[in-house]
């Protein structure tokens, strides 16, 4: 017998995601079928694979369905304010350098309330590392338009369709100045996680929108089918082209993803910068700030 | 414990209010400030900017207030002491973080230099209108601490005190300066290191499976601190949260966590609040001021003594907690008070509240831009006296 | 002889059909019992052609399930990996 079914059993062992969770959280609270437990999946995966140091790891996030991310998971985690976590991040970061960043929120978090922020630390190159998961809606709040709604698409607030431009967030988080920008969906699973294991290798700032599902208010709205149609939509629709100029990816509603590491380039990260600048500047009486000092 | 000598300018110096908080802020240990440039409070972080990298600390210019509220919250759970500073509009944009702060206990510390509002208001001239934002300006129920320094060795002094009372209580501390405050230069002595006390702030040694993030330790009713990379894997977050740090969005959680998050300070206030009082035993009138008023209604008190009017001062150093005790035991033995600040009445509703109705409160307002004629103050004397 | 297996925690599923759609060898269904909340979790209705790849786990956005394999040699990796937590 080879199946092993544990009715009672709250986890698994085996399962590696099993020892990210908190557990006594669970069950979580998203929708079946939402791809934002898959990208978990992933980036737990994408953690082992890149033996990090767990207690130097900290995730922030916003607020929205994946906002609820930091909670789920067991590791240092900040469940910021609506917008915020980059701003957090950056703060957290430059008290302790030691501690690899790794905001965690969705495209509304991100790239509405949260757009400036986004484009200053990707100016900055500060060493954070930004995963997007892009459901294209407001999801937490009812399926309302986002900045990343594509055209004619039905939301709570566009019941005669979207007519607001969208933003194609690899070409804006690449002109920000971004080191390392990829897409994937939620079908890409293992090219998900092996893109967020290079992420997190990469000093600086670091971007990967992952498309993924809200079968609850996007698909079902737009007649899309559920959460499976969504991925075999996925499946069906994306190529994967590593390199694509980001000004052409822009995602429609059901015309072609284009998925890939799309930018991987070298500039200094802004701590790195920041101490040759003052070392530079100020030489035998530059002090660095070196880490946590807080008596 | 006391403070790291490498920030201590000890020494008496001639600086201006901005940089004294600036000079109090190193003295108590801050090594992270997030800012953005906003008159007439830039001089702070211009000060800090300059000293940041001789004394391991980090400045960061921010994009907006939002963004520099937060910073330093993040900063805070990387295991630095952290501050920002702003002005009028910047402070607005700041109400959703200081509802963070209070929210996830995060010890931190707010200069506002006050000037002129509402909205873009008076730039670069003064007000003391921001006493009741500071209190209620972000949602919900909560406390803080607000102090009020009247010079620039009180800007100096009172960060360092803010600090102290933030790592005490984990809660966001307010230095309420006014822009005569700030920009005026006087002396400032800063003495030794080793004469300024610093309260660290209280990590846990508890073990990891034992340790609880918002586990109410002491009279403080103050949960102890960790910051990251210690494995203790915390979960901070701005919802309505259990001891663990874990959502529990609960009418029973609510009350527990919002109850001693207000009772923390509330229980305290007593310890917490800081008067000046003088020639109030047998006074018939008090004078209530704080901050650059203070020294305006000096002048008006010293024009009703000679007048022969018995005439006492008590000026507000903490102005949040406000000392209801002190009101409250006063207002039965006096004719009445005066209270004098630069707004159209704001802490004047909490002297008019704990005196219960037992003496007369007389407000003189102003709506700022420059201070208090004394005359005008003076005449409230007289009229409260008669 | 089966390569990998399956386990699943039937009262997490909430019946996606993530794992059945992608396994690669078709090893899984959805089965006609319910859990407690109403949800059919999947069996595995070909065993036999389970590798333990674990695309189920990967896919599966409610931590349900999880494929590995059965060699000993994979399995101390496995206990490594999680004991490098
Ligand atoms: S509303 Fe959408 S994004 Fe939110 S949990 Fe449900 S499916 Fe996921
Ligand atoms: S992927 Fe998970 S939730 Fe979906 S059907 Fe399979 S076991 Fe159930
Ligand atoms: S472990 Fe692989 S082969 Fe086995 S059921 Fe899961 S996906 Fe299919």
């Amino acid at each position: 017998m080879s199946t092993t079914t544990t009715p009672d059993c709250k986890v698994h062992p085996g399962n590696p995601v099993e020892s990210f969770l908190r557990t006594d959280r669970m069950p979580h609270i998203w929708c079946p079928g939402c791809g934002i437990g898959t990208t978990v999946n992933c980036f737990t995966r994408a953690l082992i694979d890149s033996k990090q140091d767990l207690n130097k790891l900290a995730i922030v996030s916003g607020i929205g369905c994946t906002g609820r991310v930091a909670g789920y998971v067991n590791l240092d985690s900040f469940h910021t304010t609506h917008g915020r976590a980059i701003p957090f991040a950056t703060g957290l970061k430059l008290a302790s350098p030691e501690t690899t960043v790794v905001v965690y929120s969705g495209d509304g978090d991100l790239f509405a309330i949260g757009g400036n922020h986004l484009i200053h630390a990707a100016r900055r190159n500060m060493d954070i590392k930004v995963i997007c998961v892009n459901n294209l809606t407001y999801a937490m709040t009812g399926g309302q338009t986002a900045p990343t709604t594509p055209e004619d698409v039905i939301t709570a607030t566009a019941p005669y369709g979207t007519y607001d431009p969208a933003f194609n967030l690899p070409y804006l988080v690449e002109a920000a100045g971004a080191v390392y920008v990829a897409r994937w969906t939620t079908f890409h699973v293992k090219q998900l996680a092996r893109s967020m294991q290079e992420m997190f290798a990469k000093k600086g700032f670091g971007f990967i929108e992952v498309v993924s599902p809200c079968p609850t208010l996007y698909q079902r709205r737009n007649k899309m089918g559920d959460a499976l149609d969504t991925m075999k939509f996925y499946k069906e629709v994306s190529k994967t082209k590593h390199g694509a100029p980001t000004s052409e990816v822009g995602l429609t509603k059901s015309g072609e993803i284009v998925v890939g590491k799309f930018v991987d380039r070298e500039r200094p990260d802004f701590t790195t910068h920041m101490h040759e600048h003052l070392q530079h500047s100020l030489g035998d009486k530059y002090i660095p700030a070196e880490g946590p000092v807080c008596g | 414990m006391h403070a790291d000598p490498v920030g201590v300018l000890t020494g008496a110096h001639f600086m201006d209010g901005d940089h004294a908080a600036c000079e109090g802020a190193i003295a108590a240990g801050a090594r992270f400030a997030a800012g953005y440039p906003i008159t007439p409070s830039t001089e702070v972080v211009e000060r800090f900017s300059n000293r940041a990298p001789r004394i391991g600390a980090t400045f960061i210019q921010m994009e907006d207030e939002l963004a520099a509220s937060i910073a330093i919250l993040g900063a805070v759970w990387g295991g630095v002491k952290a501050f920002t500073v702003t002005s009028g509009p910047g402070f607005s944009l700041m109400m959703e973080h200081i509802g963070y702060a209070v929210m996830t206990e995060t010890p931190c510390v707010f200069i506002d230099v006050q000037r002129g509002g509402p909205s873009t208001g008076l730039p670069t001239l003064p007000a003391q209108a921001d006493m009741m934002q500071v209190k209620w300006g972000s949602h919900g129920d909560y406390e803080i601490i607000a102090l009020c320094p009247n010079s620039p060795q009180e800007c100096f002094d009172l960060t360092i005190q803010a600090f102290n009372l933030s790592e005490k209580y984990r809660v966001p501390v307010f230095v309420m300066m006014d822009e005569v405050v700030g920009h005026m230069t006087e002396k400032v002595v800063i003495p030794s290191a080793d004469k300024i006390e610093v309260e660290p702030r209280h990590f846990t040694t508890k073990d990891k499976s034992s340790f609880q993030l918002y586990a109410p330790v002491g009279e403080e009713q103050t949960p102890e601190m960790t910051k990251v990379g210690e494995g203790y894997n915390v979960h901070v977050t701005g919802l309505t949260h259990d001891e663990r740090g874990y959502p529990n969005m609960t009418p029973a959680v609510q009350e527990r966590m919002v109850k001693r998050l207000v009772t923390k300070i509330r229980d305290n206030a007593e310890k917490i609040c800081i008067v000046e009082q003088n020639q109030v035993e047998g006074a018939d009138v008090v004078v209530v001021s704080y901050g650059i008023t203070s020294r305006v209604a000096q002048r008006a008190v010293e024009m009703a003594r000679a007048e022969g009017l018995k005439v006492g001062t008590l000026r507000l150093i903490t102005a949040w907690p406000f000392p209801e005790h002190i009101f409250r035991a006063l207002a039965p033995k006096v004719k009445g008070m005066v209270v004098a600040e630069l707004n159209l009445g704001q802490m004047v509703r909490e002297v008019s509240r704990c005196a219960e109705g037992k003496c007369r409160v007389a407000a003189v307002g102003h709506a700022g831009g420059t201070v208090h004629n004394p005359q005008d103050i003076l005449k409230a004397i007289q009229e409260v006296a008669r | 002889m089966a390569r990998g297996a399956v386990s699943i925690v039937v009262e997490r599923c909430k019946a996606c059909g993530f794992c059945v759609e992608f396994c690669p060898t078709k090893v899984l269904a959805l089965s006609d019992a319910f859990n407690s909340k109403g949800y059919h979790p999947p069996h595995a209705v070909t065993p036999d052609k389970c590798s333990g790849c674990d695309l189920c786990g990967m896919y599966c956005p409610d931590f349900a399930i999880h494929g590995y394999r059965l060699d000993k040699a994979a399995k101390a990796a496995e206990t490594e990996a999680s004991d490098a937590r």
